[in-house]
């Protein structure tokens, strides 16, 4: 993985500091070009990984992308699925059920199709691999090397003990995609005791790590013991503590990590960008 | 370790349940829905019993406490029936359709002594609890207005729906989205006694109202706006505000930041004379395990150490739920008259 992943929060309107911060991004990423526009600054400044969540929007980046080979044949997109607010909107309104019905694609009440047998004889996990499927479509012929989970629905499943299903979300990544899996979570040391517990070993786990403990759930100092400790390949988010960090002591604080791979980080204007990447490429010891 | 089941798995259902199951003092015994869907996947994927009828649940599963996060108009006879038996009692909001009912629950838990608390979770996120706090000191003196808002994407287009779109399930956006920011102006600022030009408005709901409008008098004579859509998608998810109005300036509060403004510097809060922002991370509330924001994981802490500790909670208790309550009531009757 690189050292740099260029997240995607900026584009959707993500400010965990400020609603207000949010409005403003909504109006200044309004036209997918600005998105676009970004990326490739993002890109002349030598960062090649995308991470994005499975927004309706990005599948017109991917659009992009696909009919300008040339330009983005070494751009990596890793993506994050699913666009967690689409289905809990949707649940609020249609119910769990409701929800299947919208988003697997074909009539789950027909035996005809795959959706439909996977419905019908409660397959599970035929049914997530018919959503993976329905989210991994916008990406086709798209490199998409590490493919994550959203930590809602990794901590949904860690909470509820269902391990079984991160076993299974494993070997459906590598199997089908030929991806390595990814994990996002805000609960980081318990994440990688089950996953270790499942045999899965050496995950790739982009949790929150920051100086000042900033949703890391269960506290900064366990965090620090599992990053020193244990063997896992640990990506940053939330480095800057939703702005409450300056960078420089922000990406300084990483640095004492040697097992750190990645950090992951958005932002809207170029000389932004470059001050992190130097930042994160100056500190970060791998 | 105390005993934990879950009646209703809807989405809210689900959330608790994989809040309490990682909590250390708790054990997850027992889970309730009618969806065999749902309960199918418990089967296969984990060791919670599961259970149809919440009676046989409550009646085997020698419970300390319960989490009822069914439709609003199942919680009656489901609080009800928990409350008998001894156990203590968490339920989602609304409290109750009628105040009659949720009369009849506060006494009840008070009656055997059983913890009780409702999931108004904007209590237990830091900077509505700093405005509390700063305004309790009086930082904005004499107060003169307030408004109370929320605005979110539930419903955005038009179409029937589940049992959210019934209005005498307490399916619109009055129950759903402005009981969160009647039960927040409450607690913050004070109980409105009166509502007056209140609308409910159908924007995209062919049943139920998706956007309120009404002006709250509080005891104080203090008077304010309440202005709630749930049909608005210029939002990503649900955002409640509230703003306030003193003679010596003005905050205006969210999840993420406190905006303070001030005519005179206040020396013994630190706020200089104009705008001071304060942001979340100075006021978060840590948890061991978190799932889509901390208010979340710290409500069951909260009701969880007090059923440990057998006290009462302070925070979200039947009783508060079922003012909130008699103020829908009297936004209803106000939108009629």
């Amino acid at each position: 993985m690189d050292k740099v992943l260029f997240g995607d929060n900026q584009f959707f309107a993500v400010n965990h500091l400020s609603d207000e911060k949010s409005r403003a991004q909504a109006i200044q990423f309004k036209d997918d070009a600005a998105i676009i526009r970004v990326l490739d600054q993002v890109r002349e400044l030598g960062i090649n990984t995308f991470m994005c969540t499975t927004h309706d929007r990005i599948a017109s980046v991917c659009d992009h992308m696909r009919s300008n080979p040339d330009k983005y044949k070494n751009f990596n997109i890793f993506p994050c699925m699913p666009y967690a607010h689409k289905y809990a909107n949707a649940i609020t309104d249609l119910g769990i059920l409701g929800t299947v019905k919208q988003y697997v694609p074909g009539n789950i009440f027909s035996s005809f199709t795959k959706g439909g047998v996977a419905f019908i004889r409660k397959d599970f996990i035929g049914l997530m691999e018919l959503f993976i499927d329905a989210e991994m479509k916008m990406f086709k012929g798209i490199n998409t090397p590490v493919i994550f989970i959203q930590n809602v629905i990794v901590d949904m499943i860690l909470g509820l003990k269902m391990y079984d299903v991160f076993k299974e979300y494993d070997s459906y990544i590598r199997k089908k995609y030929n991806a390595e899996p990814g994990y996002i979570t805000m609960n980081m040391p318990a994440l990688l005791d089950c996953l270790n517990s499942l045999g899965i070993e050496n995950p790739i786990i982009c949790s929150s790590i920051n100086k000042i403990g900033f949703r890391m759930s269960g506290g900064k100092d366990i965090y620090e013991k599992y990053l020193t400790e244990k063997t896992f390949r640990p990506i940053a988010m939330q480095v800057l503590a939703a702005g409450a960090l300056r960078p420089k002591e922000a990406i300084e604080y990483l640095g004492k990590f040697s097992k750190i791979e990645s950090v992951l980080f958005g932002a809207s204007s170029k000389s932004h960008v470059q001050e992190t990447k130097e930042l994160i490429e100056h500190y970060l010891q791998i | 370790m105390i005993r934990a089941g879950i009646i209703g798995l809807g989405k809210m259902g689900l959330s608790h349940a994989a809040i309490v199951s990682p909590h250390p003092s708790v054990e997850l015994v027992a889970v309730c829905d009618t969806s065999s869907l749902v309960l199918d996947a418990f089967k296969k994927f984990s060791k919670i019993e599961v259970y149809s009828d919440y009676v046989k649940m409550i009646d085997s599963e020698n419970l300390d406490f319960v989490v009822v996060a069914t439709p609003t108009k199942l919680h009656y006879k489901m609080v009800r029936y928990a409350l008998e038996k001894g156990i203590h009692t968490f339920c989602e909001k609304p409290f109750s359709l009628t105040t009659k009912e949720g009369q009849d629950l506060v006494e009840l838990a008070d009656q055997k002594n059983l913890v009780n608390q409702v999931g108004y979770h904007n209590h237990f996120i830091g900077t509505f609890r700093e405005l509390k706090r700063l305004l309790k000191e009086g930082v904005l003196g004499d107060l003169v207005h307030f408004t109370g808002e929320a605005y979110g994407p539930v419903v955005t287009k038009e179409k029937g729906g589940t049992w959210r779109s019934d209005p005498v399930e307490g399916g619109g956006c009055l129950f759903d989205y402005a009981s969160h920011v009647i039960n927040l102006l409450q607690e913050v600022i004070g109980h409105p006694v009166k509502a007056s030009g209140s609308q409910l408005k159908r924007i995209y709901s062919k049943e139920v109202e998706d956007a309120v409008y009404s002006v709250l008098t509080l005891e104080s004579g203090l008077s304010g706006i309440l202005s709630v859509n749930w049909s608005d998608e210029t939002y990503r998810k649900m955002s409640t505000s509230l703003t306030i109005l003193g003679k010596k300036g003005k905050i205006i509060c969210d999840a993420t930041e406190l905006k303070i403004y001030l005519k005179e510097a206040d020396p013994k809060e630190k706020l200089d004379k104009g705008w001071t922002i304060k942001y979340i991370t100075d006021f978060e509330i840590p948890v061991k395990f978190y799932l889509r924001g901390e208010e979340y994981s710290a409500q069951i802490d909260n009701f969880v150490d007090c059923v440990i500790r057998k006290k009462t909670s302070e925070i979200n208790t039947f009783k508060q739920a079922l003012y909130t309550d008699k103020v829908i009531e009297l936004i209803i009757a106000d939108s009629k008259s």
